[in-house]
């Protein structure tokens, strides 16, 4: 009981640090997974679409998944020119985690809408830039979606590395409170996080409920009990 | 009136009569020595020619692997065939625009290939939304054509898979009769639905046609089917070679060989019937092998 009413009480008096730490750390978030986003979709629809490609690019994807996160953030800064303590370090870095994730759930997802579907479009007049909009992007947008929502968790988890190059984000409470030998404020740091991932989550859910309102699979609450998942997926 | 044009525009393809023509829509297509031949050698089809009528309902019949498909979709150039040339109305579909092409023909899959993410009134509204119409004007058209192929406009807003296979070919014939085609490919359309949707889906077909008199080219691989709906019929083997053409009655009258006789049924005397005399005065119609075929009514 001690022990949490002083947990309550440093967060009480930390309440704008913390927040201001959340806030950036969501910020720093978003980026990544939005360029990751559009740069996998380039490159996984091209993966798709000429098979040439595909196991080139699919295991570029890998190679880049199996590069250490420490040593990246290190050596980036050389690479890009930029000062180490640059937050552009730790987008290029977590873009590069994404994309790592993202590009062969998204030649799956192409390689899944069905062919009839693209055929008959194809048969009834649509040029391949309506076919992409019209049909093949939405159509693969329930597997793009269950992709978005597993990187959007593992980059918020990821970005936290970013504290050890002096970023103010939540890993501060991390590196910090290990110092400090402080384990309330790592446990805030993480219930902070949990709580931008849920955040997250849900936008990305309720994005794919508007978008998608003839998919029925993507879903916050199953069985009336609340949890995280996309069924099928 | 329409056979002096077509075969004016046929024996004269350049003349004034044949643009006169073309400027009515008379929508001819024209197979001329047509070759597809496969990366491996096989050919699908082989040195095809043949004259589709303008605004008749022309049947591609025949086994798997006969090319009836092949055929069709090198009219809308789906398929470039490897020599010989298609033309409509006298022009080589190779120059055309083959998006702008496959917009002006309407095509009724087999597999419907409604997009399932689209509710059925934004299916049908497809091709005139891409060719720049309106949405509004789209949509209420779109529904003017749910009533035209039968179907209730409560079903406007569902989803493609909240329907019955016969009503989501319903739609695929809506959607292909939306940008007003002259010219309709059906590939296989009904092979999918159980056989009484089936009849009426052939009889909903002769009855669009009776009213929009489109150039029709239809392909099945059922007789029965070919019969019920073709003003001519191309009996086709393997390769694209042609058995026979004409009508259903020639055809059943007089077919050109065992191949054809085989085909249509008529060496197991399925098409030959003849009349019994049943119980309560009912003349039942039977084949060659005793089995009834139906009953005999008054004549109108």
């Amino acid at each position: 009981m001690q022990n949490e009413e002083f947990w309550m009480s440093w967060l009480f008096e930390n309440f704008d640090l913390v927040a201001s730490l959340t806030l950036n750390h969501a910020a720093l978030s978003f980026t990544p997974i939005f360029l990751g986003f559009v740069i996998a979709l380039v490159l996984g629809w091209t993966a798709n679409r000429w098979l040439l490609f595909r196991s080139w690019i699919i295991a570029g994807g890998s190679i880049l998944y199996t590069i250490p996160s420490l040593p990246l953030f290190v050596i980036l800064p050389y690479l890009l020119g930029t000062r180490i303590t640059d937050e552009r370090n730790i987008i290029v870095a977590l873009t590069i985690y994404a994309l790592a994730i993202l590009i062969r759930t998204v030649a799956d997802a192409f390689a899944a809408v069905p062919t009839d579907a693209i055929e008959a479009s194809r048969a009834i007049g649509y040029s391949s830039w309506n076919r992409f909009w019209h049909v093949e992007f939405p159509l693969a947008g329930p597997v793009l979606l269950a992709g978005l929502r597993v990187v959007s968790a593992s980059t918020i988890a990821l970005v936290s590395v970013g504290a050890i190059i002096g970023s103010a984000n939540l890993g501060y409470l991390f590196t910090n409170g290990k110092q400090r030998d402080f384990l309330d404020m790592i446990l805030i740091g993480i219930g902070a996080s949990f709580l931008i991932a849920l955040v997250f989550d849900i936008v990305l859910v309720l994005l794919g409920r508007v978008l998608m309102p003839w998919n029925k699979r993507t879903s916050l609450i199953t069985n009336g009990r609340r949890i995280l998942s996309t069924k099928g997926a | 009136m329409a056979f002096l044009l077509e075969l004016t525009l046929y024996l004269l393809p350049t003349s004034r009569f044949a643009r006169l023509a073309r400027k009515v829509g008379a929508d001819m297509i024209e197979f001329q020595n047509v070759t597809k031949r496969f990366p491996d050698g096989s050919f699908a089809v082989k040195d095809f020619s043949l004259v589709v009528p303008s605004r008749k309902v022309t049947v591609f019949v025949g086994s798997s692997g006969a090319g009836k498909t092949t055929l069709l979709r090198m009219i809308n150039r789906m398929v470039n065939p490897t020599s010989g040339k298609v033309l409509i109305d006298g022009e080589d579909v190779a120059e055309l625009d083959p998006v702008a092409l496959r917009r002006k023909i309407g095509y009724v899959l087999q597999a419907t290939g409604l997009l399932p993410h689209r509710r059925i009134i934004d299916n049908v509204s497809s091709v005139p939304r891409l060719n720049g119409v309106p949405k509004k004007k789209a949509r209420e058209d779109a529904l003017t054509l749910l009533d035209t192929v039968g179907l209730d406009r409560s079903l406007a807003d569902r989803y493609p898979d909240q329907l019955s296979g016969g009503q989501q070919q319903r739609v695929g014939v809506a959607r292909a009769l939306a940008s007003d085609p002259n010219i309709m490919l059906m590939d296989e359309p009904f092979g999918a639905v159980d056989p009484i949707v089936r009849l009426e889906l052939q009889e909903e077909i002769n009855r669009l046609q009776r009213e929009l008199h489109k150039t029709m080219v239809f392909v099945t691989h059922n007789i029965d089917e070919a019969f019920a709906i073709a003003d001519q019929v191309v009996i086709l083997k393997s390769g694209g070679e042609i058995a026979q053409v004409g009508t259903p009655e020639e055809i059943l009258s007089k077919p050109v060989d065992d191949f054809v006789s085989t085909f249509i049924g008529a060496d197991k005397g399925k098409r030959t019937l003849h009349l019994k005399q049943g119980e309560d005065g009912v003349t039942v119609i039977v084949d060659d092998e005793g089995r009834p075929a139906g009953i005999l009514g008054d004549a109108e």
